[in-house]
């Protein structure tokens, strides 16, 4: 990879439904090149902060949103969906190469076809989704993530369909795939957030507010059964039970 | 299927034992026999007036279909017509367009325009509701990942939302293959020299009940062959639709 990713930065952001803030005032340092989790329970904004990274908050000019590097944010983003979001009448490979059909740009079918082998993915490239399982959507999601080659991806619980050992994997590769970009992942899940992140941060309440980084020992990819996660892990936990008590 | 056939198998016998035991006369309801000999005897006829009947209905459904298509495209795209064309498209349905048959005879004469007009009206509606529906309710995660990824509405439409809506556009197919044969037998009921209708028409004014019958089971296994082979070739072209009606499994 040689593109340079940027860090990100929100400053003072705020998104309001209905007159009733989700968030307002939020700070957020996204560190350039590693990976920040964002854990919270269900409904309590993070996803909503995501997309406003990804400018699609309708309403919102990306306000208090802006790059280290002072270029834009929006158009240097790859967005990874908890749903694989793929094309049911389209196969694999051209699933993959949807930014490109999309851009009006020529398709690079070889690039396409090398990261779905990689992704171990080499015999379905010619196949509908409708013939994968929901793994092997979610790797071709990723496939299509990595195929747009992006400095900042973005993630909403992408691993969240799938059942707990193929999460796992999905990890690992995502985390091998992904090094060295700057990456915001959005999680409910405490686990995940510390196998993958340089820094977590814990987002609860109404308006919500995000807690201080929480940085768990060693780097990632760390082992689900390292024992700094797990007692992390129970900390973080807690923490979440609190707040919905 | 065969359930199917086995049922109308069985009212078919019911019908002929009904008119055979209560010796109906013929001009009142022939046996189904009486009507199968009808359908040997006079079948250059029946060919002839089904050959008329459905070049009608083919031709009213491909101006329909384009019609019906392009309204919901230009309705999508720009937001004028979205707000002048679209209320008076809606309001437009309040009129039975069945009573303008009289009126569609007296301006495009006796022959094929006015039922091929009549077709196309009918079907018209189903196809541009339902291609419409379908491009507005394009899924929004999909939507999204489209705009990450700095694609134009241009791009957005013709890659993500048509083929998105092809679904709902085949659901309205499917209506429009179902109304269209109505649409060309009620333009030749109210004004024709040719067509399966106006043979009906013909045979009822004269008593011909049996060349009556005939003509219907024409008439509708046409409609039947219609309505099949859209639904086969649909399934083919657009096979990411939901199972739907025809399947039944």
């Amino acid at each position: 990879m040689t593109v340079s990713a940027p860090s990100i930065r929100l400053d003072r952001a705020g998104v309001a439904f209905d007159g009733r803030a989700l968030f307002a005032d939020l700070d957020l340092d996204i560190e350039a090149g590693r990976w920040t989790c964002l854990l919270g329970p269900s409904g309590v904004g993070k996803s909503t902060l995501l997309r406003l990274v990804a400018g699609l908050v309708p309403g919102s000019r990306a306000g208090g949103v802006a790059a280290g590097d002072g270029g834009p944010v929006a158009a240097r983003v790859a967005f990874m969906a908890q749903q694989d979001l793929l094309l049911p009448w389209l196969d694999a490979r051209d699933n993959v190469l949807l930014g490109a059909r999309l851009r009006g740009q020529p398709p690079d079918h070889g690039r396409a076809e090398a990261l779905l082998a990689e992704l171990g993915l080499a015999a379905a490239a010619r196949q509908r989704p409708a013939a994968l399982s929901g793994g092997m959507r979610q790797r071709v999601a990723l496939a299509r993530t990595l195929m747009e080659d992006r400095p900042i991806v973005l993630m909403d619980e992408p691993f969240a369909a799938v059942d707990a050992v193929t999460r796992l994997r999905l990890q690992t590769l995502a985390a091998e795939r992904l090094a060295g970009r700057t990456v915001l992942l959005v999680t409910h899940d405490p686990l995940e957030a510390l196998r993958l992140g340089h820094r977590v941060f814990v987002m609860t309440g109404r308006p919500a507010r995000l807690s201080a980084p929480i940085l768990p020992p060693g780097t990632p990819l760390r082992a689900v059964d390292d024992p700094g996660v797990l007692a992390l892990q129970g900390e973080l936990l807690r923490r979440l039970a609190e707040d919905g008590a | 299927m065969y359930r199917g056939l086995i049922t109308a198998a069985g009212l078919v016998a019911v019908w002929e034992a009904a008119a055979r035991l209560l010796e109906l006369p013929p001009y009142i309801l022939p046996p189904p026999s009486a009507v199968a000999v009808a359908l040997w005897v006079r079948a250059d006829l029946l060919a002839h007036h089904a050959l008329i009947t459905a070049t009608e209905i083919v031709l009213g459904l491909l101006c329909g279909v384009v019609l019906g298509v392009g309204t919901a495209l230009l309705v999508v795209r720009s937001s004028i017509a979205r707000r002048w064309l679209l209320p008076v498209v809606i309001a437009s349905q309040a009129v039975p367009v069945f009573a303008l048959a009289p009126l569609l005879v007296l301006w495009f004469g006796y022959g094929l325009a006015s039922k091929i007009v009549m077709a196309a009206l009918v079907i018209y509606f189903p196809v541009a509701a339902s291609f419409f529906d379908g491009l507005r309710t394009t899924p929004a995660g999909w939507m999204e990942l489209a705009r990450t990824m700095g694609a134009r509405e241009g791009a957005i439409l013709r890659h993500l939302r048509i083929p998105a809506a092809l679904p709902a556009l085949a659901q309205g197919l499917r209506i429009a293959a179902a109304v269209a044969p109505i649409g060309a037998v009620i333009g030749e009921w109210v004004g024709s020299g040719a067509g399966l209708g106006f043979l009906m028409l013909h045979a009822n004014g004269r008593m011909q009940i049996d060349l009556l019958f005939a003509a219907l089971v024409v008439l509708a296994a046409m409609a039947i062959a219609l309505y099949y082979g859209l639904d086969a070739l649909l399934r083919r072209l657009v096979p990411w639709q939901p199972q739907t009606l025809g399947s039944p499994r």
